[in-house]
């Protein structure tokens, strides 16, 4: 079997008293869509931030392509923490996309777009910013390059933000609920360009409380509760017949919201 | 129900602004005011206004002017400096720099002044080398603290710990979603710093910042105290010698005046500049 893009195993983290995430285990192989599903505070967000190294874990590990991120065994055995510094070239590897977009405000679109591979991966300035012109048209916006993030839509903003992590030709794409900060009519458009990446077989893990997207989109469902993986399969599986009862009440009270 | 057409209902287009009688009443005042200055000024002849213009550009002064200048640009850059040792990683580094805003700040600066100008008396050999060891290199302090160095020392250390903080502030309202992005896309710390954070923090730093520099530009005035010829230094000089008091402070109030409109001009040049995308 080929080693999995993402390998999480038994992964823990506390905040204070509170428990976020608790032996956690996932693995997403190339080309998968991975959606994550569950109740608010169930430690969805966690488990992103934790594998895109933004907080530091607590227990058990995170691997990509089967490369240890954050810890590594120095030449005694000794496994060790690696400082912010070094962990920067790993981070490299992954996009992510926040809930709040965090776009640089002082940067134009373009530039937001551009400054991370002309500055981390050294890309020469043309090459760079050829191709952040290519992604923000990718993303429907080849016109907003000159503008500033304030001047566009949550909608628009959350796209220009896809394509800044989509700059880093990253391994592996994670969204941090990205559609949650936006007015209901401005989700579609972020919906649709994420679809097009999971159609690209873009590997993605992505927390969402949009079930139809999950339902639509993923290639596995993932659903957490009170930071563990209750359950996890097929969309037609999760959605059609759920076996915990944690998960039944969790679809019902949307299946309520929505109707 | 459509509303009836009708005639009677008032338009706002053909409203009058209220009446302010009171307003004229004020311009008056205020007519009367300035026609009584510039009538003094032109019919004082205590004023000496040739004798301003004479010493306006007279090298003494001018160059007054660039210690003034110099000065105020050394204690500022020193003042970032503090600051970032203040926000190092390295904890004995920012507790240092933490204890010498503590102390640093309390002083008054004609104190520190007079203090380190004096510093001969409490520690006549400066020495460098190994603590508590042998010793590199050692200078008589009084020779290495003229009035210039004094004046650099005590205006820096004074003003350090204000431009310290207001940095800081600065550094530490930008918002932490910036830097969980620029560490999410693995940007350098240095490149993080240069061109995501301090960038962003320098809005909200300049107006406090502003302020700082110009206090600091007219608090070099107290350097004549330990006989350094500063802006003031050198119209004093000038008029101990002519007697000319009065002109030759006008010298130094304009050029204060000259200076701080200039730093003024700048920070709003540079607000203006870094509050694109705001």
């Amino acid at each position: 079997m080929t080693t999995p893009v993402l390998r999480v195993r038994g992964l823990g983290k506390r905040f204070g008293d509170v428990t976020a995430l608790a032996d956690v285990d996932l693995d997403v192989a190339e080309g998968e869509v991975v959606v994550v599903i569950g109740p608010s505070g169930s430690g969805k967000s966690t488990l992103v931030r934790c594998i895109d190294l933004l907080e530091e874990i607590d227990a058990g590990s995170v691997e990509l392509d089967g490369e240890l991120l954050g810890l590594r065994v120095d030449r005694r055995g000794v496994l060790r923490r690696m400082p912010a510094r070094a962990t920067a070239p790993q981070r490299r590897r992954m996009g992510m996309v926040f809930q709040s977009f965090n776009l640089f405000s002082h940067l134009t679109v373009e530039r937001n777009v551009w400054e991370a591979p002309v500055r981390s991966l050294g890309e020469p300035l043309a090459e760079a910013r050829a191709r952040a012109q290519q992604l923000l048209e990718r993303v429907g916006l080849g016109h907003k390059g000159d503008a500033y993030p304030v001047q566009l839509s949550g909608g628009q903003q959350q796209r220009v933000a896809i394509a800044r992590a989509l700059a880093m030709r990253p391994r592996l794409m994670l969204f941090d609920e990205p559609t949650s900060a936006l007015d209901p009519e401005l989700v579609g458009e972020v919906l649709a360009v994420m679809t097009s990446l999971a159609q690209e077989r873009t590997t993605m893990v992505v927390v969402t409380h949009e079930l139809q997207f999950a339902r639509e989109v993923a290639t596995r469902v993932v659903f957490m509760d009170a930071g563990r993986v209750v359950e996890q399969g097929t969309p037609d599986e999760v959605f059609g017949n759920p076996r915990t009862e944690r998960l039944q009440t969790f679809l019902q009270r949307f299946s309520a919201a929505a109707s | 129900m459509d509303p009836a057409p009708t005639t009677q209902a008032p338009d706002a287009r053909d409203s009058r602004p209220e009446r302010r009688p009171w307003l004229w009443v004020a311009w008056v005042v205020l007519a009367l005011l300035a026609a009584q200055v510039i009538a003094f000024v032109l019919r004082s002849d205590r004023l000496e206004l040739p004798v301003v213009g004479e010493y306006l550009f007279a090298a003494p002064v001018l160059d007054g002017l660039v210690t003034t200048i110099s000065l105020t640009a050394i204690a500022t850059v020193l003042g970032a400096l503090v600051c970032l040792a203040r926000l190092s990683s390295l904890a004995p580094l920012r507790y240092l720099a933490a204890a010498w805003i503590a102390v640093f700040r309390s002083v008054p600066p004609l104190v520190q002044l007079l203090f380190w100008f004096n510093l001969a008396y409490l520690v006549p050999v400066l020495s460098i080398g190994i603590p508590f060891g042998p010793s590199v290199g050692e200078w008589s302090a009084n020779d290495v603290i003229t009035p210039w160095t004094a004046a650099v020392i005590g205006l820096s250390l004074y003003n350090s710990p204000y431009s310290a903080e207001i940095i800081r502030s600065g550094l530490s309202a930008v918002p932490r979603g910036q830097l969980e992005a620029a560490s999410s896309l693995g940007l350098p710390a240095r490149d993080t710093f240069f061109r995501i954070r301090l960038p962003q923090a320098t809005r909200i730093i300049l107006p406090p910042m502003g302020s700082q520099v110009i206090s600091l530009l007219k608090g070099t005035s107290l350097v004549s105290v330990i006989a350094m010829t500063d802006l003031l230094g050198a119209a004093r000089e000038v008029y101990t010698r002519t007697f000319e008091v009065v002109p030759l402070l006008i010298v130094a109030i304009v050029w204060y005046i000259v200076l701080v409109a200039v730093l003024t001009a700048g920070q709003s040049w540079l607000e203006r500049r870094f509050s694109r995308g705001y």
